[in-house]
C-alpha cells in the first residue's frame, strides 16, 4: 500500500508548524522550490526554538565554557570533564517541561530517559541522576496530581534503568500553576580515551539505526515544546512520548559492549525531532551529506508516512555511523540484547539531506542550512528593573520565633522531601555516599574491579527563582554561587556546571531581558568561581495563557572529592562540638523565606553575592573539611541561619546551644545574606580553626556548642529536635494524602 | 565455594551482587545469561535484583519462564543453595521454587529506604552467622514487595521456621503479611528476600550487616574476607 504524503503547503499549515512568514521565505530560498509536506516538517523540526536555539544562541555564546579540565564543552550530547586517573565525568541537564505538564508520568519518565541516553551515547555508564522539579501552588487543583505523576515517572524510569538519584530540588509557586518544570540531570563516567562523538566521518559509510522501533508517539513534540500553552492543551497529549526503561537499559549495555569493538565511527541519540535531528546533526557537524531510506527503518505501526517517521519522537533509539568491517560483530551484540539493528542509509559527499520512502525521494534539502546555519535572532530586550533597598528595620518582627521556626520548617518549600526521594532508588550501584537530603549527593569512584579509589564525585542542582525574578543578574550569579557552596560544604572542589535555562516567551522584551541578564550573572559567576558551563539546555515559551513562569535558570554542578574519608555531612555533629559560622550576622531580608512564609510578602531586592568573598570562604571551608577535623557542615541558604542550624540538628539528631543577642533578631535568624556556612568540630580543634580563619582573612564567629536535644538560639528560639523533625517531615505526606485539603474545607 | 549470578535483560543489581560476592568470597562469580541452559558447577546461585524483561507483566513472571530457570529448578532439587534478592525473590516465587507471591506495595509507590530486619531463623545455611532475633538495618528498594500467601501456606511456613527475616520495629515498608521480609523453602536451600544485603557490606554503605548472609551462604569465616 502506498502511503499518501502530499498536502498542499498553505499559510495555515506553515503557521501550524510554528514557522513565521519570514522564516518561510528563507526556507523557499534554501529549498529552491516549494517544500514538500515532509520537507516542511523537517524544516520546522530543525528550526524550532527547542532544536535551533535561535533566540538564545547569541547569548549562550557569551558563557565561559573552557577550563583546564574541560575535554568537551557545549554542542555535543553532553559535556566532558577530566577527573584524573584517565577518567572523565560526562554530564548534562535537560528540561522536559511541556510534556510533563500534559502527561506527568510519561513526560517525566522520558525526560529522565533522554538525559541518560545523552550521557551513555558518549560512552559513559550513568552513575548519578538528579531532578529539579517545580510545581504550581499546593492548593492549585492540578498540583497534587502533577507531583504524584512526575515523581512516579522519574522513579519509574530511573529505578528500572538502574541509576541512583542522588539529589535534586522540589519547589512550589503559583507562577508554575500552568507550566511546571521538570529538569533532569545525569552524569556518567568514561575513560578519557574512549569518548564517542556525533560528528560523522567518511563518505559512503553505513548509517545504522539502533534500539527500539519507530512509532507515531511524539510526532511534533519539539515544535510543541517551542510554543506557549493555551486552553487546547489537552489535545496535545498525543505529542508526548512513551518511555520504556527496560529497552533503554538493554540499549545502554548493548552500546557499551559495541563501543569496545571499534565498530562506532560516530553516534548520536534520537531525542527531540528524532530521526531528523540526529541525522542532520551528524552530517552537518561532519560536513557530509546523509541519505536515509525509510523503508529500512524498523517500525511498530503500519502505514506510517515519511512525515511521521521523520518527526516521531519514539524513545530509546540511536543512530550511528558504522565501521563496515564490523557489521556482523555489531549486529550480534544487538541481537543478543533483543534490539533492532538496521542499516538505514549512508553518508554522502554532497551536503544534502535526502530521504527516500517507497521508492520516491520525499526530501532533499541542504544539510548545513538545516543544522548549524539555522536562523539566529537578536531579540529586543528591556533591562530588568531592580527593587530599591529594603532595610531590615522596615520589615516587621514577630513576637514568637518558635512558632515562626515551626511554620517555616513545615512549609511546602522548606519541609523534608523524603516523600519524594524515597520513591527513587538512591542506593543502586553500591557507591552512594550521600543521598538526597544533604548539601550535595556524593558517590565514590571505584576502579575497574569495583574497588573504592578513595575519591568521590559530588552533585548539586540549584537556583532560587524568586531572587532571579527580583534581579535576574544577581539571581543568575546566586544560582551558580549556591552550587559552589553546596559542593564546598561536602568538601568537593567545584569542577564544572551545566545550565538548564527555563524562561517565558522570548518574543516579549521583558522576558528576553530576564534571560539576557540571568546569563550575564551566570557567566560572571562561573568565570569567577572557575566552574565553566560544559553543557546545557534552553526551555523558552514556558507560559500558559500569557503568564510566564518565574525565571528559572537551573544550574547543575559537579565537584571532585580527593579523599572521601574527610567528606562532611549536614548531620554528624557530636555532643560538645564547637559550632562556628563562616560569614557575618545577617541583615538582608528582601525576598527571604521569612518574609514570604511569615509575613506573606514577596518583596525587596534579592541578596547580592560578592564572588571574591564567595570564592575565599568556599576555599577556606574546603580546606578545613580536607583536614578531617570537621564533624558537620551546612551552607546557609533559604531560611537563613536559624533554619540552617535546625536542619543540622535534625540531620544529626543533636541539639545546639547558640548564643545570639541582636538588635534585629528577625534578620539575624532568617536573613539570607550569601556566602555563609556553619561548621562543627571537636572543641579541641576550635582554637586552631579560629586561628586558621583569622589567618585566611575569612570572617567567622563562634556560635555555640552542640549539646542536648534542643536547639536554643539566645532568648529567641527553644525547640526540641523531635518537635522540629515531626513538623518538618509531616507536610509532604499529609499533603499528598489529601489531609491538608480536607482540613482546609472543614 | 563457587558462586554464580544469573543475568536477565533488565537485571540491574547484578553488578552490586557481583561486587559483593567478589569482595566476600575472594573470587568473582560465574555469570550466566538468561538463555543459557547449562550452569557450570556452582555451590551458590544468586538471582539478583532489577526489572527482568521490564517487569511490565507481573514482576518476575516472564523471567520465571526463561530457559535458565529449568536448570535452576534442577539444581534446587539437587540441594544447591539458591538466593533470590528483590526481583530474584519475585522470580523464585513465580517459578514455584518458593511459596506465596509479591504484590504491589501497600502504599502503591516504589520505596527505597533502610528498614530493620529481625533474623527469625538463624539455623539456615544463609543465616547461621547471625544470632536468632538479632535486629539489623538493611536497605530496601522495590515497588512489589508486599508478600502474600493463603492462610494455610502462612501457617505452614510460620510453623516450619521458614520465615528467615521479618521487618522489625514498625519498619514494614510494603504491607507484607506478618511483616515477612524473607522466606526459605522447606528443604532449607532456597532463600528469597526483598531487602538488599549486597548494599550493606562495607563502611561506605553505612554498615556491613549484610555480610553475614553471604558469609553464611559461602561458608566464609566472618572477617576473613579477601
Amino acid at each position: 500500500m502506498t502511503v499518501e504524503n502530499n498536502y498542499p503547503i498553505t499559510e495555515d499549515l506553515i503557521s501550524e508548524h510554528g514557522i513565521t512568514p519570514d522564516e518561510y521565505q528563507k526556507i523557499l530560498e534554501l529549498t529552491e522550490r516549494e517544500p514538500s509536506y515532509t520537507e516542511l516538517g523537517i524544516w520546522s523540526a530543525m528550526w524550532n526554538e527547542h532544536c535551533s536555539y535561535k533566540s538564545s544562541k547569541k547569548w549562550l555564546k557569551t558563557l565561559p565554557t573552557e577550563g583546564p579540565r574541560v575535554i568537551c564543552g557545549p554542542g555535543e550530547n553532553a559535556g566532558v570533564v577530566d577527573i584524573g586517573n584517565g577518567e572523565a565525568v560526562i554530564f548534562k541537564m535537560e528540561s522536559h517541561n511541556h510534556p510533563s505538564f500534559i502527561e506527568p508520568y510519561q513526560g517525566a519518565a522520558t525526560g529522565v530517559g533522554g538525559i541518560l541516553r545523552d550521557v551513555f551515547t558518549m560512552g559513559a555508564r550513568p552513575v548519578a541522576a538528579m531532578n529539579a522539579l517545580r510545581f504550581g501552588s499546593p492548593d492549585h487543583p492540578k498540583t497534587r496530581h502533577l507531583v504524584s505523576g512526575v515523581v512516579a515517572g522519574v522513579g519509574g524510569y530511573g529505578n528500572s534503568f538502574g541509576v541512583p538519584t542522588v539529589g535534586g530540588e522540589v519547589n512550589f509557586h503559583s507562577r508554575y500553576n500552568g507550566n511546571i518544570l521538570v529538569n533532569a540531570f545525569a552524569a556518567g563516567i568514561a575513560k578519557t580515551d574512549a569518548i564517542f562523538y556525533s560528528e560523522a566521518k567518511g563518505v559512503g559509510l553505513p548509517i545504522v539505526y539502533l534500539g527500539a522501533k519507530t512509532g507515531r508517539d511524539g510526532v511534533g513534540g519539539a515544535t510543541m515544546a517551542s510554543a506557549e500553552f493555551g486552553e487546547d492543551i489537552e489535545e496535545k497529549r498525543p505529542t508526548v512520548q512513551v518511555g520504556d526503561p527496560f529497552t533503554e537499559k538493554c540499549l545502554l549495555e548493548a552500546c557499551l559492549e559495541l563501543m569496545k569493538t571499534g565498530a562506532i565511527i560516530s553516534i548520536q541519540d534520537m531525542g527531540a525531532a528524532g530521526l531528523t535531528c540526529s541525522a542532520v546533526e551528524m552530517g552537518a557537524k561532519g560536513n557530509l551529506g546523509v541519505e536515509l531510506n525509510l523503508d529500512l527503518v524498523p517500525v511498530r505501526e503500519e502505514n506510517m508516512t515519511a512525515y511521521e517517521m521523520m518527526l516521531s519522537e519514539s524513545q530509546e533509539r540511536m543512530l550511528m555511523v558504522l565501521e563496515p568491517s564490523k557489521e556482523e560483530e555489531a549486529k550480534a551484540i544487538f541481537v543478543k540484547w533483543g534490539l533492532d539493528f538496521a542499516i538505514v542509509g549512508k553518508t554522502t559527499d554532497d551536503l544534502r539531506f535526502s530521504v527516500l520512502h517507497q521508492g520516491k525521494e520525499v526530501a532533499n534539502l541542504p544539510i548545513k542550512e538545516l543544522g548549524d546555519e539555522a536562523p539566529e535572532y537578536d531579540r529586543p530586550y528591556i533591562e530588568p528593573g531592580v527593587h530599591s533597598g529594603l532595610d531590615a528595620s522596615e520589615v516587621e518582627e514577630v513576637e514568637d520565633y518558635n512558632t515562626a521556626m515551626l511554620t517555616i520548617l513545615g512549609s511546602p518549600d522548606m519541609c523534608s522531601r523524603r516523600w519524594v526521594w524515597e520513591q527513587y532508588d538512591t542506593l543502586i550501584q553500591s557507591n552512594s555516599l550521600q543521598i538526597p537530603g544533604g548539601d550535595s549527593g556524593v558517590i565514590r569512584l571505584v576502579d575497574d574491579e569495583g574497588n573504592p579509589t578513595g575519591r568521590g564525585l559530588a552533585f548539586t542542582s540549584d537556583v532560587t527563582p524568586r531572587y532571579v525574578e527580583a534581579d535576574p543578574f544577581e539571581g543568575g550569579k546566586q544560582a551558580v554561587a549556591e552550587c559552589f557552596r553546596n559542593l564546598s560544604a561536602v568538601g568537593a572542589e567545584p569542577l564544572a556546571t551545566t545550565d538548564n535555562l527555563n524562561f517565558g516567551n522570548p518574543e516579549k522584551p521583558e522576558i528576553m531581558g530576564q534571560f539576557v541578564f540571568s546569563i550575564k550573572g551566570i557567566g560572571e559567576a562561573v568565570s569567577e568561581l572557575s566552574m565553566p558551563i560544559v553543557s546545557g539546555n534552553v526551555s523558552l515559551y514556558n507560559e500558559t495563557n500569557g503568564e510566564a513562569i518565574l525565571p528559572t535558570p537551573t544550574i547543575g554542578a559537579v565537584g571532585l572529592i580527593e579523599d572521601v574519608s574527610t567528606m562532611a555531612r549536614v548531620g554528624g555533629a557530636q555532643e560538645g562540638d564547637a559550632v562556628f559560622l563562616i560569614g557575618t550576622e545577617a541583615e538582608h531580608l528582601g525576598q527571604s523565606i521569612y518574609m514570604r512564609e511569615i509575613l506573606g510578602l514577596e518583596d525587596g531586592p534579592a541578596p547580592q553575592v560578592d564572588l571574591m568573598t564567595e570564592r575565599m570562604r568556599g576555599e577556606f571551608v574546603r580546606a578545613a573539611i580536607g583536614s578531617g577535623e570537621i564533624t558537620s557542615c551546612h551552607d546557609v541558604s533559604d531560611g537563613g541561619l536559624a533554619i540552617c542550624l535546625a536542619e543540622m540538628c535534625m540531620a544529626g539528631n543533636k541539639g545546639m546551644k547558640i548564643d545570639m543577642n541582636s538588635s534585629q533578631p528577625h534578620a539575624a535568624l532568617f536573613g539570607e545574606d550569601q556566602s555563609r556556612y556553619v561548621l562543627t568540630m571537636n572543641e579541641n580543634y576550635a582554637n586552631m580553626f579560629a586561628a586558621n580563619a583569622e589567618g585566611s582573612g575569612v570572617f567567622f564567629q563562634r556560635l555555640g556548642t552542640v549539646e542536648g536535644e534542643r536547639l536554643t538560639i539566645g532568648k529567641y528560639v527553644s525547640l526540641s529536635v523531635q518537635e522540629m523533625k515531626q513538623t518538618h517531615e509531616a507536610w509532604f505526606p499529609n499533603y499528598m494524602e489529601g489531609k491538608l485539603a480536607a482540613e482546609a474545607t472543614q | 565455594m563457587k558462586s554464580t549470578v544469573i543475568q536477565f535483560p533488565g537485571s540491574n543489581r547484578d553488578r552490586d551482587m557481583i561486587a559483593a560476592l567478589t569482595k566476600i568470597n575472594g573470587e568473582a562469580p560465574n555469570l550466566v545469561w538468561h538463555t543459557d541452559t547449562d550452569i557450570p558447577h556452582t555451590d551458590l546461585i544468586v538471582v539478583p535484583g532489577g526489572f527482568s524483561y521490564g517487569d511490565y507483566l507481573r514482576s518476575g513472571a516472564i523471567a520465571a519462564r526463561s530457559p535458565v530457570m529449568q536448570e535452576i529448578a534442577k539444581r534446587a532439587k539437587q540441594g544447591v543453595r539458591i538466593l533470590g534478592v528483590c526481583n530474584g525473590f519475585q522470580i523464585l516465587t513465580e517459578a514455584g521454587l518458593l511459596p506465596g507471591a509479591l504484590m504491589r506495595n501497600a502504599g502503591l509507590r516504589f520505596v527505597c529506604t533502610t528498614v530493620k530486619l529481625s533474623v527469625e531463623n538463624a539455623d539456615t545455611v544463609f543465616t547461621n552467622q547471625y544470632e536468632k532475633s538479632q535486629v539489623i538495618p538493611c536497605p530496601v528498594a522495590h515497588h512489589d514487595g508486599n508478600y502474600f500467601a493463603d492462610n494455610e501456606t502462612i501457617k505452614q511456613i510460620e510453623n516450619n521456621g521458614q520465615v528467615a527475616f521479618r521487618y522489625a520495629e514498625g519498619t514494614n515498608p510494603n504491607g507484607s503479611i506478618n511483616d515477612i521480609a524473607g522466606i526459605i523453602n522447606d528443604k532449607g536451600n532456597v532463600l528469597g528476600m526483598m531487602p538488599h544485603p549486597e548494599n550493606l557490606i562495607e563502611a561506605d554503605h553505612g554498615g556491613n550487616e549484610g555480610r553475614a548472609l553471604f558469609e553464611s551462604a559461602l561458608n566464609v569465616v566472618a572477617g576473613e574476607a579477601a
